[in-house]
């Protein structure tokens, strides 16, 4: 397709499906995921001609290309792009979309649909994705037009990456692909129905300084909202100033350096037991960036009940959503926590502190020792992170499936560097994690990635290695095979009595099926295999797929169980 | 406690919107009882009045939801006693049973509803009021033959002061 050149002004006429690659070239986009197909093939001719300005990655399933969107974009802190056809296309990417939706991702997929008469008439793969998407989407539109593209596209990046962020969907239909049209970008700078963040109100901002200041046993939980408003340093100088201890939820995991005096680990159902514990002891509870999800709280009817609940939150439906909050200080995490400790009074808070660091002792003896440096014969998953852990510099960016290996990934990986764990959270995505470490290590190809995935999830979307293979993507991939569901087995074990109903796994050779796609593998069945396993798939310049065998029916602990408050945790 | 609240929900004129309000209450699997869309004062601004019966704080979660979607400019919750409203019930009913003098003209007399439509076959009646009124017109009219009945949802106009138009003033000057 021609680009018809106007003579007049900067106007151009370009085909809908021009508009569409020009207008990703003005967000500055220059990395893409997808897949094509018949009702998106304008788009991709289009792309043929900007090969150089904007890279399309081939995946082998949208649900991949979707996935590796997300990773490209948590890695990053920048919108992820997907591209994929119409009907199967489109219907591929509800997961990863719904994933986005729930883990605050920002994303812009673009779909292509059949011809505008053609709509609604059950056409050859026609699906309404409008509908389907709707609601695990932040805002989506379909466009009939041309002359709507530029503004539709910018529309969508705005919504996207503003205020508490998300997935968008835009619709084009192929005649609107073909259809010429001016050409003009401007970027979207707002609209009255949509208020990114609320004004933060000094009022509220007092309110809670004032309740910090006469804490005696304050507590800080953090997720995302951390990461998301890039206000690390601004949360760290608060935690400082006030020596207030801080746990984290999996989606805020690696704002705080994991050695950072103050961080007392992670909360929720497998998490450390300090935190667990303290949640129920605390007299002020200081949420910022986090949603209380049902993992974190446990029984909601006995979560910190004794204490006054500060939270610090982007989205106003959050508030008492799930905690009755006492002090709502609505806004962006960064201005408020900026506001805020300026409000508060430098403080320790040592004996308090020292109660966690008790806890944890305890907890260390009890499992993580064990899981560490294991005595049994059989390897540990938690061991195998451990390696990798004293083989790098704590700048590795993990990214993880969903599961048991997920759990031990969040509690033993070290961090230094924020945005450096990868994992599905809330929707809880298994085959989320190959396609994921993908987009993560095209984000920042200079950050050692590491994908940890489990033998279920592995084959979700064990496709995804013709994506490495083919786009030479130096990506690490450890799976830990312990030839079971492992998380649900364990459930089983606990709550079923070991039951094991559609658990095990019968699970082909991996390495034959890797080398397949010429990459460099390694199986470590003993343990005396695995430090120079793990040296040498750190050190390999291209991409390497280490599979440790590790205990079958091993268990993630501590636990806090389905229906038990958080300090009911279980150690064993 | 469970309570009826009526929900006003001020939205973008936009293709799709409506389906996007529903899911809000389907995700939670709240009934709707009555839901009635129109345009408002404002231009381009619709407004979805949306009648359930919950507890409150449920409702204001699912308030803060329903404005958390971007083409929702305002939502707001009411109880019966915050707003003025109405519904529409129209009755078909055999034309033979009103002849003069009969007992079904009375009724319709004592309920003060109108005659929209005459036809030798059928007649058209309207009754506004509220749900119990209309539900009164319709008790007393069965025994002589209700052919057809529809009633409208709920409209509301709310009580306090404050204009949309305030609310979309400042909303665009953000």
């Amino acid at each position: 397709m021609e680009t018809l050149e106007k003579n007049q002004t900067d106007i151009k006429q370009l085909t809908g499906a021009q508009a569409v690659v020009q207008s990703l070239i003005e967000e500055g986009v220059d990395l893409i995921f997808g897949y094509p197909g018949g009702a998106i093939m304008p788009v991709y001719d289009a792309l043929y001609d900007v090969d150089d300005q904007l890279e399309h990655v081939l995946t082998r399933h949208e649900q991949g290309a979707i996935h590796a969107a997300q990773g490209y974009a948590r890695s990053t802190g920048k919108v992820g792009v997907c591209l994929a056809t119409s009907g199967p296309g489109a219907t591929n990417l509800i997961t990863g979309i719904a994933d986005a939706q729930i883990d605050a991702t920002p994303l812009v997929c673009i779909t292509g649909q059949v011809a505008s008469h053609l709509l609604g008439t059950d056409a050859f793969q026609e699906t309404d994705v409008i509908g389907i998407s709707m609601p695990v989407t932040k805002w989506n539109y379909q466009v009939t037009k041309a002359s709507e593209i530029p503004k539709a596209i910018a529309k969508a990046f705005y919504i996207a990456k503003s205020g508490k962020p998300g997935p968008v969907l835009v619709d084009i239909t192929k005649d609107a692909q073909f259809e010429a049209s001016k050409y003009q970008y401007q970027p979207f700078t707002g609209m009255r129905s949509y208020l990114p963040a609320p004004q933060l109100m000094s009022s509220k901002v007092k309110e809670a300084a004032d309740l910090i200041n006469v804490a005696k046993r304050p507590f800080v939980l953090f997720g995302q909202g951390v990461i998301l408003s890039q206000a690390e340093a601004e949360f760290k100088a608060f935690i400082e100033k006030t020596g207030i201890p801080a746990g984290w939820t999996i989606l805020g995991l690696s704002a705080l350096e994991s050695d950072h005096p103050l961080n007392v680990g992670m909360l929720g159902m497998h998490g450390n037991y300090a935190p667990n514990k303290l949640t129920n002891e605390c007299d002020v509870l200081i949420a910022i960036g986090m949603r209380f999800d049902d993992r974190v709280t446990g029984n909601l009817d006995k979560y910190a009940k004794q204490a006054k609940v500060i939270h610090l939150e982007i989205d106003p439906a959050e508030i008492d959503k799930n905690v009755k909050t006492d002090v709502a200080v609505l806004g962006n995490a960064k201005e408020s926590l900026e506001a805020l400790t300026k409000l508060v009074h430098p403080n320790q808070h040592s004996d308090w502190l020292q109660r966690f660091r008790t806890l944890e002792q305890e907890e260390y003896e009890a499992v993580i020792q064990n899981e560490l440096e294991p005595k049994e014969e059989t390897l540990t998953m938690g061991e195998v992170i451990h390696q990798i852990n004293k083989a790098s510099d704590g700048k590795n960016v993990f990214v993880t499936d969903v599961g048991q290996h997920q759990m031990i990934a969040c509690r033993y990986a070290r961090f230094l560097q924020s945005k450096s764990m990868i994992t599905s959270g809330g929707l809880g995505t298994m085959g989320f994690c190959l396609p994921a470490a993908i987009g993560a290590k095209m984000g920042v190809p200079d950050k050692q990635v590491i994908g940890i995935i489990g033998d279920g999830g592995f084959q979700m979307t064990l496709q995804e290695l013709g994506t490495i293979f083919q786009s030479k993507v130096p990506v690490k991939i450890v799976v830990l095979n312990n030839e079971f569901l492992g998380m649900v087995r364990q459930w089983q074990e606990l709550f079923f009595d070991k039951r094991y109903a559609s658990t095990i796994m019968v699970n082909p050779d991996f390495q034959t099926i890797v080398k397949g796609y010429g990459i460099q593998t390694k199986l470590v069945q003993e343990r005396s295999e695995l430090q120079s396993a793990v040296q040498e798939m750190l050190e390999c310049e291209d991409a390497y797929f280490l599979e440790v065998r590790v205990g079958k029916e091993n268990n993630v602990f501590p636990m806090v169980p389905t229906g038990a408050s958080v300090s009911e945790i279980r150690l064993k | 406690m469970k309570k009826r609240f009526t929900i006003s929900v001020f939205t973008e004129d936009v293709v799709g919107i409506l389906n996007r309000v529903t899911i809000i209450f389907t995700r939670r699997k709240i009934n709707i009882e009555s839901i009635a869309a129109s345009e408002s004062e404002v231009d381009g601004v619709h407004r979805y009045t949306i009648v359930i019966t919950e507890q409150e704080d449920l409702v204001k979660k699912v308030v803060l939801q329903l404005e958390k979607q971007v083409e929702i400019i305002k939502a707001v919750y009411q109880l019966d006693k915050d707003i003025i409203y109405q519904e529409i019930a129209l009755y078909k009913v055999p034309t033979n049973v009103l002849a003069s003098g009969g007992e079904a003209e009375k009724i319709v007399r004592a309920h003060f509803a109108r005659v929209l439509s005459v036809e030798p076959e059928f007649t058209v009646l309207e009754k506004t009021g509220h749900k119990n009124e209309t539900q009164d017109l319709f008790n007393e009219l069965e025994p002589y033959g209700i052919l057809e009945f529809v009633r409208s949802g709920r409209v509301a106009i709310t009580k306090p002061m404050r204009t949309l138009k305030s609310i979309i003033t400042e909303l665009e000057n953000n």
